[in-house]
């Protein structure tokens, strides 16, 4: 099944409020490995000159892929979630998403298009706190394997 | 701990030292969990091959943690980071066995930008195979 063009350059609400929390930037740490005790410890964290415990670069895949997701999951869209491999992805940083911060993510599927028997559909999410300061904005491109084949 | 990078101290061309992380898949379930990701193809064998992978493979964001992580030990600072980007070229393929996979991440400065900006570019591999391509940081050193 193609993915419907009518929802090029439609923009969704913003998510609900997501507050980041220690917790979860540890849980994501251990997920990835990744040693560092500027994800756990609030006063390395301080001490390097943070405000709080910082969630790795990567972190914000967590808020965004939950505006991108309602975007992708929305069933007028027409995405089979099982042919759906990741393309490419990037990050603009304004500053590091620390614990504490509550964030909303604001989606927009910026393109959709055929390359070869996959169709690609490229979401731009702005990731910013709810007393409005930009934080990320992540930029995401997924392939759906097949997707433009045509169905009998 | 390594001494820390600065922008005087590197030139285009610089190299940083390679760093290799396993994968397995007891990393992908907890990486399914801790960034909601649940596609049934980074932890299901049966739908995965029904679909047409060669097996169960990595997200492509724990691929791209684990080279966000190699950017971050080398300029000890998480937030030095301004943009990071990749394109996923090739899947991780990770088998149910007592090794899984490995990435071998290696970046050399590409480029030195005004204001302490500095262009890394990331090469990533498992098993051979390049699985990250374009994959580039912009970072501010001190």
């Amino acid at each position: 099944m193609a993915i419907n063009r009518e929802f090029r350059g439609r923009t969704f609400p913003p998510t609900q409020p997501y507050e980041v929390s220690r917790v979860k930037i540890a849980e994501f740490a251990d997920a990835i490995g990744d040693p560092n005790p500027l994800y756990r410890d609030r006063d390395v964290a301080r001490a390097a000159g943070h405000p709080d415990v910082v969630a790795p670069p990567t972190f914000p895949i967590v808020v965004s892929m939950r505006g991108a997701g309602e975007a992708v999951l929305d069933p007028d869209l027409g995405v089979d979630y099982a042919m759906v491999v990741h393309g490419e992805q990037r990050f603009e940083y304004h500053r590091p998403l620390y614990a504490g911060d509550v964030v909303t993510a604001s989606t927009t599927i910026s393109d959709i298009r055929t390359a070869g028997r996959n169709e690609m559909l490229t979401t731009a999410t702005e990731i910013a706190t709810t007393a409005g300061e930009a934080v990320v904005t992540a930029y995401s491109t997924i392939v759906v394997r097949g997707g433009a084949e045509v169905n009998g | 701990m390594m001494e820390r990078p600065s922008y005087a101290g590197v030139e285009a061309g610089t190299e940083l030292p390679p760093a290799t992380y396993p994968v397995q898949r007891l990393n992908l379930v907890m990486y399914a969990g801790a960034s909601g990701d649940f596609n049934v193809i980074h932890w299901n064998e049966r739908i995965a091959k029904s679909v047409g992978l060669p097996d169960v493979i990595a997200h492509g964001m724990f691929t791209m943690a684990e080279a966000g992580r190699y950017v971050t030990d080398w300029t000890g600072d998480p937030g030095a980071l301004l943009e990071y980007g990749v394109r996923f070229s090739s899947p991780v393929v990770v088998p149910d066995d007592d090794t899984g996979a490995e990435l071998t991440v290696t970046g050399k400065v590409q480029e030195k930008l005004d204001g302490n900006r500095v262009v890394l570019a990331l090469t990533v591999r498992s098993a051979d195979v390049k699985v990250l391509t374009r994959a580039r940081a912009v970072v501010r050193l001190p």
